[in-house]
């Protein structure tokens, strides 16, 4: 058996992770001890250094600090957007290519490409590996933003194959993050439309994934380079900044290293605060030798955070739209990256989101980490591909393979009082083959299949029900103020369109249940089985 | 799911009405086993009955390779097995339904893997079918029902716990029967069910007393993990009757720990029986009785033999006693008498000395016959016992010479003045 893992490489961290035994996967943490390793490489003299301890460079030595550049990789120089470098090394333009100039001492300069950069950085994570597991990593499955093309698909296995890591699969990082998650708690085989909201440090991705017998299948994807942690770390360090100047009359943020002093302080206070309720932050000679020392609580943390965070709950609601679906029709909502520690990100979409919709962050209970969420992803997925041969996982990555008919619309019956009741779920790939089991009247029973479409249904309720007061009551104080008002109940509702086939089942005994069957093979041909729920029953079936 | 009612025909008749939606094509994400499984059945073009067949003949041929057990699987189902009604599976003898029924809770799950590749192979519907059997599959679904509660370890505890078929009744009360032969498999039988293992077993007649007194002493503390959730009344799985179903639920856990007391009491009974009935038991218990009437046997022989000893040495004393005043007695006697004897003696040495210058005539002296008297008067005076003693013996031959003799010592010893002795110098 050889030693594969997964990797996640994010454009401010990243982090490794390696199955286990039992069908899960572990994160590894590097020789500092870091699960998500800052994503940056920084050299002072002979010396490389990455994670965590390149990040600690960003103050003293910030032009021979690399941060922020997956985004860099195989895009043009004409492309990239250079405010993701941050305060480090600033890209310049290398024969049409991103490049960084390394001062390795006083007289000597080193020139990088982006693709060795990426190289040494998955060397790095490579050896951290290696150093956990204790031999040699053969196989490797990173996850990728929806939108990386194949330019930046190609570069990265070759950067990858450079820092010698055979990459087995790139994955898409929403499904490998799905993946995960649905593994954990083990709902992969349940069909469900996902919302994964990925809000990283510098950028936000979401996908809107719908699983249908296990399979997923990515309906719309959407990224915003703008919105992402930094700019919450940015709001809250101008909330500091502000308070330090009216304390000391100076100002901050006309320094580099007051800036930097400031940002590092920032992150360090907005990750406790995502924890805590409150939180200070303490640092030495920030400006003009005045030491900063302050405490800030969660509600003034949300106001400073406040316009991002409802930034971030519109991106996810206007998915939602543009992929052609309402609020009801999410199951749940799964939000990954560090970002979505900050509580307020997920308190807002449960506002915003019906109750039915879960959102699942890292408050959920069995969530998990959800910085960690798409490389353990890629780690299953390398367990699961490492025993097949190479032509193999090529062959069935074809698109013929990958590109599979979808239903458009619901496939069901109906029941005795007219009511559409689903057995397969619009969005369901096929082939595919699924049954349920329905009672039925004595004597002769009438399967019709229909096709129906989803319809909202709003009712508007002028007051609400007298019993309910009574139940919740500690609640009761509020459903009080909201009864003036008429509420309007949306609900999910399915109307059959156009009527299939139907089936008779015959002589049907007292008290039976019918197991019906629909199976849509490859050549598309739909066929329906009834067969009552016994020994020797007779099927009943139609093939259209 | 049984909510969903079926409408009753209504003149209608089977056959098909119109088309679905022509689907769209999607990319797939190309993620997780699911995926891998499509994958496979795409490339191959299998169909799906075609590819669970499939799965199965590579599971089992893993299973091949791995390994050959000699797996004694029952060669047949009994009939009523494999006609009994799939819903009702939990009724259902589920290892015989694999053919394990030889081996039940003590199949390891790949022998339980070997027995299901082999249950599949033989009742597939689509085997059966093949061979031109009704189609039926009824008990398949029993086989991948009891496949699935098998492997799941917890599942499977929770069959073991009421798996009948393992229990071993004890003996019939009153029979005749042997008691290691009858109780040695129920406490076996019993030990499945133990917290702890290993479990100590009822052991023969041979088995020492301490065995014994530590395998009653396990039953009565026995912990089991036996738990009775199989039989569960299965609550409605939908959330449009919570109350319903909470209802269940307490009613389920209600008669769960019921059947756990009334377990646990059984098993008390079931060890009070079987150490009522112990042999081992009745032969300790009259070992004891027989140990314990030696033990006062020999508690009491201390004192006797003290009271003897004190007995002998009270007659021992008394007699030494005795004796000592005996010869107290006999000692003052013996003193007097010989005192008397001297005394006597001595007055017979005087009478005789005295008499033995008269008897010698006074040595031809007669002349001085009152001078002789007086001067051996003298010397009998002066003569201790020893010396008298002596002179008596010597004046039988030579009266003079002994006489004189006597004198001449007395007067060199200067017991005597040398003038008052004139005759016998």
């Amino acid at each position: 058996m050889s030693t594969v893992i997964g990797i996640n490489f994010g454009n401010s961290a990243s982090s490794i992770a390696v199955a286990t035994a039992d069908g899960k996967a572990d994160i590894i943490a590097n020789q500092d001890g870091e699960r998500s390793i800052p994503t940056a490489l920084a050299y002072a003299g002979e010396d490389e250094y990455y994670g965590g301890q390149a990040l600690a460079q960003l103050l003293r030595n910030p032009t021979n600090t690399i941060i922020g550049f997956r985004d860099y990789l195989g895009v043009p120089f004409e492309k990239i957007d250079p405010t993701s470098a941050g305060n480090g090394a600033k890209p310049f333009n290398l024969d049409g290519k991103v490049g960084y100039k390394i001062k390795r001492s006083e007289d000597k300069e080193e020139i990088l490409t982006i693709d060795e950069v990426v190289s040494r950085h998955l060397t790095q994570l490579k050896l951290s590996a290696e150093d956990f597991i204790g031999s040699s990593i053969d196989g490797v499955v990173i996850g990728i933003p929806t939108n990386f093309n194949e330019e930046q698909q190609k570069a990265l296995v070759a950067a990858s194959e450079k820092a010698g890591m055979k990459v087995l699969q790139l994955i898409k990082e929403p499904s490998a993050a799905l993946l995960a998650y649905t593994t954990n708690v083990n709902e992969l085989a349940k069909d469900k439309l996902y919302v994964v909201a990925d809000f990283g440090g510098l950028r936000s991705d979401a996908a809107v994934i719908a699983v249908r017998s296990g399979i997923m299948t990515i309906l719309e994807t959407a990224h915003d380079y703008e919105l992402g942690g930094a700019k919450i770390d940015s709001a809250l360090a101008e909330y500091f900044a502000k308070e330090f100047e009216k304390k000391f009359k100076s100002n901050p943020r006309n320094n580099h290293k007051s800036i930097t002093k400031l940002q590092a302080a920032t992150i360090t206070t907005k990750k406790t605060l995502s924890n805590v309720t409150t939180a200070t932050i303490s640092i030495d000679s920030l400006n003009d030798g005045y030491d900063f020392h302050s405490t800030i609580n969660r509600m003034r943390f949300d106001l400073a955070a406040r316009s991002v965070a409802s930034q971030m709950t519109t991106f996810v609601e206007n998915i939602v739209k543009k992929a052609g679906y309402d609020t009801l029709d999410i199951d749940e909502i799964l939000l990954v990256g560090g970002t979505s520690f900050v509580p307020k990100i997920a308190a807002n979409l449960e506002a915003v989101f019906p109750e039915s919709v879960k959102i699942i962050s890292p408050a959920t209970p069995k969530a998990i980490d959800p910085v960690d969420l798409i490389a353990r992803g890629a780690a299953l997925q390398a367990s699961m591909i490492e025993s097949f041969d190479e032509a193999e996982v090529k062959e069935a990555l074809q698109p013929v393979i990958v590109n599979t008919p979808h239903l458009t619309k619901a496939l069901g019956i109906l029941d005795a009082e007219g009511k559409f009741v689903q057995i397969l779920r619009s969005e369901a790939a096929t082939p595919v083959r699924r049954s349920i089991k329905v009672a039925a009247p004595k004597g002769d029973a009438l399967i019709s299949i229909y096709e129906a479409e989803r319809d909202i249904k709003e009712t508007t309720v002028e007051q609400a029900p007298k019993e309910e007061k009574e139940e919740d009551d500690e609640e009761s104080d509020w459903s009080d103020d909201e009864d003036d008002e008429p509420e309007i109940i949306r609900e999910k509702i399915f109307v059959p369109k156009a009527k299939i086939a139907d089936l008779v089942v015959k002589d049907v005994s007292e008290g039976a249940t019918i197991e019906i069957t629909i199976d849509i093979n490859k050549n598309n041909e739909l066929q329906v089985f009834a067969r009552e729920d016994k020994p020797d029953a007779t099927v009943t079936k139609v093939k259209i | 799911m049984s909510t969903i009612v079926l409408p009753s025909a209504n003149g209608q008749s089977t056959g098909a009405t119109g088309k679905f939606s022509e689907p769209v094509r999607r990319p797939v994400e190309p993620v997780g086993r699911y995926f891998l499984a499509h994958a496979a059945r795409s490339i191959r073009g299998h169909t799906w009955s075609e590819y669970e067949q499939l799965e199965a003949a590579k599971n089992a041929k893993l299973v091949d390779e791995s390994e050959d057990n000699g797996l004694d699987l029952d060669d047949e189902q009994p009939e009523d097995l494999l006609t009994h009604d799939p819903r009702e599976w939990k009724t259902a003898d589920l290892y015989a339904t694999l053919g394990l029924s030889k081996y039940r809770h003590k199949a390891t799950t790949e022998d339980i893997r070997v027995a299901y590749r082999d249950a599949v192979l033989k009742h597939h519907p689509d085997k059966k079918a093949e061979k031109g059997g009704i189609d039926q599959d009824g008990f398949f679904k029993i086989v991948q029902k009891a496949y699935e509660t098998l492997m799941d370890p917890i599942q499977r505890r929770r069959f073991d716990s009421v798996d009948k078929n393992a229990d071993v009744e004890p003996p019939v009360i009153k029979s005749e029967y042997d008691f290691f032969e009858a109780w040695g498999p129920v406490f076996a039988s019993e030990s499945r069910f133990s917290k702890k293992q290993p479990v100590p077993q009822l052991g023969d007649k041979e088995t020492a007393k301490a065995d014994v007194e530590a395998f009653y002493n396990f039953w009565y503390k026995f912990d089991s993990w036996r738990t009775f959730e199989f039989l569960d009344e299965e609550a409605p799985d939908d959330s449009s009757n919570r109350d319903h179903k909470r209802y269940i639920e307490r009613k389920n856990k209600a008669a769960r720990d019921k059947k756990k007391t009334d377990d646990n009491k059984r098993l008390l009974k079931l060890v009070d029986r079987a150490i009522g009935e112990d042999p081992r038991i009745k032969m300790f218990k009259q070992l004891e009785k027989e140990a314990k009437a030696k033990r006062k046997w020999d508690r009491e022989a201390d004192s006797r033999k003290a009271a003897e000893e004190a007995k002998a040495k009270a007659e021992a004393e008394a007699k030494a006693k005795a004796e000592a005043e005996a010869k107290a007695k006999a000692d003052k006697d013996g003193k007097k008498k010989s005192k008397e004897a001297a005394k006597n003696a001595k007055k017979k040495n005087k009478r005789a000395i005295r008499g033995s210058a008269k008897d010698a005539g006074y040595f031809g002296d007669e002349g001085k016959a009152a001078a002789i008297d007086a001067e051996i008067d003298l010397l009998l005076g002066s003569f201790d016992d020893v010396t008298l003693a002596d002179v008596a013996g010597a004046i039988t031959s030579d009266a003079k010479a002994a006489l004189t003799k006597a004198a001449q010592e007395l007067i060199s010893a200067g017991k005597l003045p040398a003038a008052s002795i004139k005759y016998f110098v």
